[in-house]
């Protein structure tokens, strides 16, 4: 029931934006947040309701590097390749993160949908780095080790909760 | 308003309301080169080719610079003949240059541009990986390889058609104008009118073409080659032979036809005339009985897949006439065997049609019988002209030939058929006499005629009153239906071309660059009908014969199995197919999500469907599902429970289905 309870917020988010076609951003930017993506289906679902056809929802949705249109792991991770972390050598931590959850840069997301490994140019806490987010919490500091800890705190809460 | 004076190039210009300063300038007889403008579209400034110098405030884009008193412009300068051969460059460096295999031809824009601005070498290395060519649609042949990014075509789909079907997607090198989802062409909503490839300055959309069928079927001996020729071909063609547009030249076109091979030419005008006296006995009777008015013409495939798409409350407004095209492939098919000893399976059925659409038409399954279709292949008046350069004829020096009988007689109401509020003229030389019953000899309806997108008029013949609306371009479609949903208009008939002006304006039609190409076609036609001796479609004595001969009567049993057709509602995009998230054993109910079931309360009944689950603790033994586009849009909102289909569905009869279909499980359970 997952599909349903989603598409049910997707209306919701839909009236609270006075189905506005101006607000389409916005809209889109909530809806990702339900999905973690923005499924075909969602998008076509709001050109009809926004009147507008859904080349234009694409166009907006393929434009801005915010939006993703692939669905995404649980635990996104944002590994900064920014300058002052490409010298505290992030290269490194990438390379470890990539090898311990068996990811390349054409596969950034494991089978199971658990994580997602993207880089990213400057998080803006040079003073951390070599700095990792994951979903919105910022690790700073970091060397290969530790986040691979960090990784694998999450794979044990989540092996727990299944158990 | 005021006239004010500027100077362009030491030369002072009066301007008076022109938009912007590029339509000053061409005014001048200066050809400032452009990419994305077109006057009858948004101001884009994307293609920075109509830079100026404006004293003052340095290089402007004269498309976005409005004109003002005093100002003083340079169109030539040093740094602007630089700047226009550095946009050349830039684009050919991303661009597929395969010029000579191109069926844009000579009328790209962007090799005339680059051989009048003297690029005679492109500094920058080829920057694009290639990506699959489009072949989706029966209509068009979309290759972004050969994209330039301008947005014409984005804005006529948006703006004049408000289709939409394509937009840009993606950012930066890796901006790409494509359908929703990079889908193709042919499985979204375009309406295959081909406008876009009027407007496209290269060959990164063009008419699909067809030329290889048609020479084969020529070449094959066992066959009967048939073409019929529309008539917004006849003023169009002669302009790739350099003739002025608008220069009718039926008799050539006939002669070249017969000379690569054809084995009969008629005239689409033929059945354009019995499309009047069909469509027009359709609306006397509507009008009569005060049913399914407006009626809404049916002529052009694009306005019909535009109606099935987005107006299918409508559906039952189109007359039920098949296209002239459409009823010359059903009456050759149908009546060569008994007129002319050709049967059927002989027949190759090739039109020549100024409308990429008419491609997409002939393929509908409504007009094949069986596995064969009325009209096997379609060319457009751009894939003509290529087959007659193909073959070598000289065509200014072709003795002029004249049609084929018994369907290439044709009166001056069948020929106006390829211009805006043609259609409508015609209906109206018909259906006068039909309600005066006395012949007339006026046959010129002024008030059917103009250049604006959306004409209305009303006209009193003896006691019976008559509102017309004529349409061309579908945005102004679009408007027509918004009044009468509204209640602000009532109309008896109402004429839809899709193509801004008409047929003579259609998408398979040549590349004009002369300024005035639409009103010059326009004329064409008229003078056409003019030097005809009859003009009333009713006179026509070869269609008086085929009614004695063949088809009985308007309206008969053979007209309308031949002669009419239906509709149906279609989606407008490929969609998703439902996500069964279904247990074993649960009832599965899908509600349709479709623009017109989310019109008409899809999602008000999807939560009432839910609560009433939720209100009779069934949430576990039911899936529910949001599915797209069951193609019964007319009858939304549409809901399957199980496997039932309920039309018009209101939540009280959902939930009674419900309860009978869980019932009916538990029972089934039990024995």
């Amino acid at each position: 029931m997952e599909n349903l309870r989603n598409f049910e917020q997707v209306c919701a988010i839909l009236k609270e934006h006075d189905h506005n076609p101006n607000r389409l951003i916005a809209i889109l930017q909530a809806v990702q947040e339900v999905y973690r993506y923005l499924p075909e289906e969602a998008m076509t679902f709001i050109a009809t309701s926004l009147g507008i056809p859904p080349a234009k929802v694409f166009g907006v949705a393929s434009f801005y590097a915010h939006f993703t249109l692939e669905p995404k792991g649980r635990y996104v991770l944002k590994i900064c390749d920014g300058t002052a972390c490409h010298v505290k050598k992030s290269t490194e931590i990438e390379e470890a993160l990539r090898k311990h959850l068996g990811l390349s840069s054409q596969n950034p997301t494991t089978p199971d949908m658990l994580f997602t490994l993207e880089t990213v140019s400057c998080l803006g806490t040079c003073g951390l780095a070599p700095a990792l987010v994951i979903n919105d919490e910022v690790h700073g500091l970091l060397s290969p080790q530790s986040a691979l800890a960090l990784v694998q705190e999450i794979q044990d809460r989540e092996a727990a909760v299944h158990a | 308003m005021k006239r004010q004076t500027l100077k362009i190039d030491n030369t002072p210009v009066s301007f008076g309301e022109e938009r912007n300063l590029l339509e000053v300038i061409r005014k001048a007889h200066i050809e400032l080169p452009t990419f994305c403008y077109h006057s009858e579209m948004s101001i884009y400034g994307a293609c920075r080719l109509c830079m100026v110098e404006v004293e003052g405030m340095g290089m402007v884009p004269a498309c976005s610079t409005l004109p003002a008193e005093g100002m003083v412009v340079r169109t030539t300068s040093e740094q602007i003949r630089k700047l226009r051969k550095m946009v050349i460059e830039l684009l050919l460096a991303s661009h597929v240059g395969d010029c000579p295999s191109c069926s844009k031809g000579p009328s790209c824009q962007l090799q005339k541009l680059g051989q009048r601005l003297g690029v005679d070498k492109v500094r920058f290395p080829q920057s694009r990986t290639p990506v699959r060519i489009d072949l989706s649609s029966p209509s068009l042949l979309r290759d972004p390889n050969k994209c330039v990014l301008c947005g014409d075509c984005v804005r006529m789909c948006n703006e004049i058609q408000t289709v939409g079907a394509i937009d840009f997607a993606y950012r930066g090198s890796k901006s790409t104008v494509m359908p929703c989802f990079g889908k193709d062409l042919g499985e979204v909503e375009c309406v295959n009118c081909g406008q876009c490839a009027r407007v496209c300055p290269t060959g990164a959309l063009v008419p699909r073409p067809n030329i290889d069928e048609v020479w084969k079927a020529l070449h094959d001996s066992s066959r009967t080659v048939v073409a019929q020729v529309a008539p917004a071909v006849r003023v169009a063609l002669g302009e790739a032979f350099g003739l002025e547009p608008g220069t009718i030249t039926t008799g050539r076109i006939v002669a070249a036809l017969r000379r690569m091979g054809f084995d009969r030419v008629y005239d689409t005008s033929f059945t354009a005339d019995l499309t009047i006296l069909e469509e027009a006995e359709e609306f006397l009777a509507r009008k009569k009985e005060g049913q399914n008015l407006p009626q809404f013409t049916s002529c052009c495939p694009a306005w019909v897949k535009f109606t099935e798409q987005y107006y299918p409350e409508y559906l039952g407004h189109l007359s039920t006439c098949s296209s002239p095209q459409q009823m010359m492939g059903a009456l050759c098919k149908a009546s060569l065997k008994k007129l002319q000893n050709i049967p059927a399976e002989k027949i190759v059925m090739v039109s020549i049609m100024p409308c990429t659409a008419k491609k997409y038409e002939a393929r509908r399954p409504e007009h094949s019988r069986g596995d064969e279709p009325d009209v096997d292949l379609v060319l457009t008046t751009q894939e003509l002209i290529l087959m007659i350069k193909e073959s070598g004829l000289v065509f200014n020096q072709l003795e002029q030939e004249s049609f084929d009988m018994p369907f290439g007689f044709t009166t001056g109401g069948g020929v106006i058929f390829g211009n805006s509020g043609g259609v409508t003229e015609a209906v109206l030389r018909y259906a006068a006499e039909k309600i005066t019953g006395r012949k007339d000899s006026n046959y010129i309806f002024k008030a059917a005629r103009g250049q604006e997108g959306l004409r209305e008029f009303s006209l009193t013949v003896e006691e019976t009153q008559l509102s017309v609306a004529v349409a061309s371009g579908l945005g102004n479609a679009r408007e027509v239906i918004r009044r009468i949903q509204s209640g602000e208009k009532h109309y008896d008939l109402v004429e839809v071309m899709a193509c801004p002006g008409g047929c003579m304006n259609g998408g398979g039609q040549p590349i004009s660059s002369d300024a005035d190409y639409k009103a010059k076609r326009t004329c064409g036609l008229y003078d056409n009908d003019k030097m005809l001796q009859l003009h009333k479609p009713q006179e026509n004595p070869y269609i008086a014969e085929a009614y004695e001969k063949f088809l009985q009567k308007p309206g008969s049993h053979l007209a309308h199995e031949l002669l009419h057709t239906t509709y149906s509602p279609k989606r407008r995009t490929s969609g998703f197919a439902p996500e069964p998230e279904q247990e074993e054993g649960q009832l599965e109910i899908s509600i349709c999500f479709g623009t017109s079931c989310f019109l008409r309360g899809a999602q008000q009944l999807y939560s009432g469907i839910n609560a009433f689950l939720a209100e009779q603790g069934a949430k576990a033994q039911v899936s529910i599902n949001a599915t797209f586009c069951y193609e019964r849009c007319d009858r939304g909102p549409v809901v399957k429970i199980g496997e039932e289909v309920l039309e018009h569905c209101t939540l009280d009869q959902a939930r009674a289905a419900i309860l009978q279909h869980l019932a009916g499980r538990k029972a089934e359970v039990q024995i």
